[in-house]
């Protein structure tokens, strides 16, 4: 069906083409480049209209475009420098330093920069703090495909780990025990104030490898379990924590948690007075203020670049070649002697260590952590970014995290404020609906929307790993080769 | 079907270790369980009792939910996630019958309370037989071939769809649902009390599943659905239409729903969008502890639940309380998926290793 109407559209387009003269025979003779350059130019020129006409446009639109266009025209794979192959790094190292330099040209001094256009619907470039969301998202995101993409593991708490790492920066860097009064560089501690405070860089360390040990206890009873009962399962972990985070003010009379109020504040990251003098690293992050949280941005980028790194090697090593096995044939992979316990118990704890850095960071950057941001929805959240990404793909997970991210931050109220704006009550077009729509309310009705577009059309989402969409469209030998009922 | 033989390998150790000490462990913690109960029970007799006869009524209700689990569970291996949201829509079209058609209100006279009730409950039956199908022809049944989390998934994604279809309906908030029982008691003997609110739960459920018991152990859709849901494939050669009785399955599971939302809606006289996922998990985890894909078991389970819950919120020497109750009932899970997968009732399943 899909297939005859793409085949149908593209006849009727190829038909008008060759009115003007380009026929199908003409336009396969040129070279690939030509065509890509062509196909680029005009998608590009598409899009600069539309800026133009339905967004605010704005001259530093036209740079943009033309680093886009260099960035996607050319085939970069092959490109060597003194003989060795590094033709597959320009283009994530392009993307990192658009990234890195982001505060620059999307800020000024006193505030966003007036210098960028906006976009048509989803309006301006995202907020600094967006742009962290990002980052820290997209770290959760990798962790969980390590469970997900890589082990072929369906977990639905991943929320969990997200609390504990959450939790343990709570326990270990602000005043929660007042009881004790325990200090290691922690960051913008004044005199006289009670608790643990140690330096958040070892906190985020501690955070992993609790949230691993977790994970461990966790899998191993569980991991025995296939399929959906392990969902199941992890979903059950997954409400329990929070629950036990909401009531745990008293456990025993003891206030672990700090119940529903969370605990707060929570110590910034930060390097302290000798690392600012000496090698001039910023001594504290909390206390800077006017620069739009650019060190957190870019102190996430650095986590967010190591969990790259770990994911594409772990990927490629021994453990990773176990996992994709274990995916894709249970069976066959045990009988190759993969010890099929341990190697996915290793996938839950490594998915589980960035889920509990992510979490102390996001704990350090938000200066609390709150039993009302671990719920059920976040697990749900966290695993649309994987899927609609590309369960497998580092680069579609990220891309995945960063853009639901920032819908869930910044691009469902710009979307709302323009439709309503359009087509809502005293709108500028015509009027359809006579109350404002609150968009934002409707965000995780819009991710289950993706969640079962994607799995229909696309199961190995928008930028898939070729090893996972075979598995979709082939099928995996857990599966009957043929289906008699339909 | 994935029905294959699972590796033991890696887990013969495991077994051998779990098969003294597991049985010790729960034997414990069953003892101690009915040790509180007593104690309980000999503080306060009457109120014991009482306690006892809301969880009866709870476990009811949960029943209705937990067997649409169990049957779509039965028929086609998967976690129907939304059914529990299923569920809450039914509530609402309860709620928006019973008070937007048929204009019930408080002191309506019996008859036409009665009738009401039965007119909501058809509609509702049938409303959410259609959407319960509609969904599994929408986002199940092409992902038949696909890996076993693919329909999970999109399961996953409808229970979402259908909340914020709830709140665009009716809005975020509560809809109330005056109380519209009576609530006098039916009988009153030693200070125990038994209401006709919780009379009618039951005499609305207790037809409703023995029509059910009926239906699938004595006709011949029943029939079809038996040989469906033990093997697909020769149940297809045999002459049965599976598509068909796969789609007749999540109507008799939507109905089921439908009917669990009419009682809910008129019991607790309030349901909101995420009603259904609350009740919908404590349902599930009903069907598993009776073993899922098995019908008395689904009752039972949820009897169960709804007893474990109502003593866990009403008896007063050292109850958890309300707080815990829902870690109480996912601990419940999560033990029953690890120990015994296969539920009190149910057969070995390959998911359970």
């Amino acid at each position: 069906m899909r297939r005859r109407l793409r085949a149908a559209i593209s006849a009727g387009w190829w038909e008008a083409l060759g009115r003007l003269g380009l026929s199908h025979e003409r336009w396969t003779a040129l070279p690939t480049t030509v065509r890509r350059a062509v196909k680029a130019v005009i998608w590009t020129g598409i899009s600069l209209l539309l800026v133009a006409f339905l967004g605010v446009w704005q001259w530093s639109a036209l740079p943009m475009a033309a680093v886009v266009l260099v960035l996607v025209v050319p085939r970069y794979g092959g490109v060597t420098i003194r003989g060795r192959k590094v033709g597959r790094y320009i283009i994530p190292l392009a993307v990192l330093a658009i990234a890195i330099t982001y505060p620059f040209y999307a800020y000024s001094a006193d505030g966003v920069s007036p210098g960028l256009p906006q976009l048509p619907i989803f309006g301006t470039f995202p907020l600094m703090s967006t742009m962290v969301n990002m980052g820290i998202f997209s770290m959760m995101a990798l962790g969980l495909n390590f469970v997900v993409g890589y082990a072929g593991l369906l977990d639905l708490g991943y929320v969990a780990f997200f609390a504990i790492g959450s939790y343990m920066a709570g326990w270990l860097a602000s005043s929660q025990f007042s009881q004790v009064n325990i200090r290691f560089g922690g960051i913008g501690v004044i005199q006289g104030l009670t608790g643990i405070h140690i330096s958040i860089w070892l906190v985020l360390i501690a955070a992993g490898i609790v949230t691993a040990l977790a994970g461990v206890i966790i899998g191993l009873p569980t991991l025995r379990l296939r399929g959906d009962y392990l969902a199941i399962v992890t979903l059950g972990f997954g409400e329990i924590l929070p629950i036990v985070a909401r009531n745990g003010d008293s456990l025993g009379g003891f206030n672990l948690t700090n119940g529903t109020g969370g605990i707060t504040p929570i110590d910034p990251p930060g390097f302290g007075n000798w690392f600012h003098h000496h090698l001039g690293l910023p001594a504290n992050y909390g206390a800077l203020g006017t620069t739009f949280d650019r060190d957190y941005f870019w102190t996430v980028l650095v986590l967010l670049l190591l969990t790259i790194f770990c994911s594409a090697r772990l990927r490629d090593s021994r453990l990773g070649r176990a996992w994709i096995a274990i995916r894709e044939d249970e069976v066959a992979a045990a009988a190759m002697g993969i010890p099929l316990m341990r190697t996915k118990t290793w996938a839950y704890a490594t998915g589980a260590f960035f889920g509990g850095v992510a979490g102390a960071y996001y704990a350090s950057y938000n200066g609390s952590s709150n039993p009302d941001e671990f719920y059920f929805q976040i697990s749900v959240f966290i695993l649309v970014m994987v899927i609609l990404g590309g369960m497998g793909n580092i680069w579609g997970v990220i891309l995945g995290a960063c853009f639901l991210t920032y819908l869930n931050s910044e691009g469902l109220n710009n979307i709302g404020a323009w439709l309503n704006g359009h087509f809502g009550p005293g709108g500028s077009d015509f009027q359809i609906w006579h109350t404002p729509l609150d968009v934002p309310l409707y965000n995780f009705g819009i991710y289950g929307v993706i969640l079962v577009v994607v799995m229909l059309l696309r199961p190995e989402g928008l930028i898939p790993s070729r090893r996972r969409a075979a598995e979709f469209h082939e099928g995996v030998h857990d599966q009957p080769l043929y289906d008699a009922a339909v | 079907m994935a029905t294959h033989a699972h590796t033991e390998v890696s887990l013969r150790r495991r077994r051998s270790y779990s098969s003294y000490v597991m049985p010790a462990v729960a034997t414990l913690l069953v003892a101690l369980l009915i040790a509180w109960l007593v104690v309980n029970f000999v503080k306060g007799p009457a109120y014991f009792v009482t306690i006892g006869f809301i969880g009866l009524t709870n476990g009811a209700l949960y029943a209705l939910v937990a067997l649409g689990y169990t049957l779509v569970y039965g028929i086609l291996e998967l976690i129907n996630f939304a059914h529990g949201d299923v569920f809450m829509l039914g509530g609402l079209f309860s709620a928006t019958m019973l008070l937007s058609v048929f204009h019930l209100h408080a002191h309506a006279s019996t008859l036409a309370l009665v009738a009401a009730i039965v007119g909501s409950l058809l509609v509702a039956m049938a409303a959410c037989g259609i959407l319960n199908a509609a969904i599994e022809r929408v986002a199940y049944r092409p992902l038949r071939g696909a890996p076993r989390v693919a329909p999970l998934i999109t399961a996953i994604g409808m229970s979402f769809i259908l909340e914020d279809v709830a709140i665009g309906w009716k809005g975020p908030g509560y809809t109330a649902v005056p109380s519209l029982l009576p609530t006098g008691p039916v009988f009153s003997v030693a200070g125990i009390t038994y209401t006709w609110e919780k009379l009618i739960v039951v005499a609305i459920t207790a037809p409703v599943l023995l029509l059910l018991v009926w239906f699938v152990k004595q006709t011949r859709q029943g029939k079809a659905m038996r040989a469906t849901a033990q093997d697909r494939d020769a149940a297809a050669m045999m002459g049965i239409d599976v598509n068909r009785t796969i789609s007749f399955t999540f109507i008799l599971a939507g109905a089921l729903a439908g009917t669990g939302g009419l009682v809910y809606a008129l019991y607790f006289g309030q349901i909101r969008y995420d009603t259904g996922y609350q009740i919908g998990l404590i349902a599930f985890t009903a069907a598993v502890l009776g073993g899922i894909g098995n019908l008395p078991g689904a009752v039972l389970g949820a009897l169960l639940i709804g007893f474990i819950q109502s003593f866990n919120e009403g008896l007063l020497w050292h109850a958890p309380g309300s707080d815990w109750t829902e870690s109480i009932v996912f601990s419940i899970l999560i033990l029953i998926l690890v120990f015994r997968p296969e539920g009190l009732l149910g057969e070995r399943t390959p998911e359970g290793a």
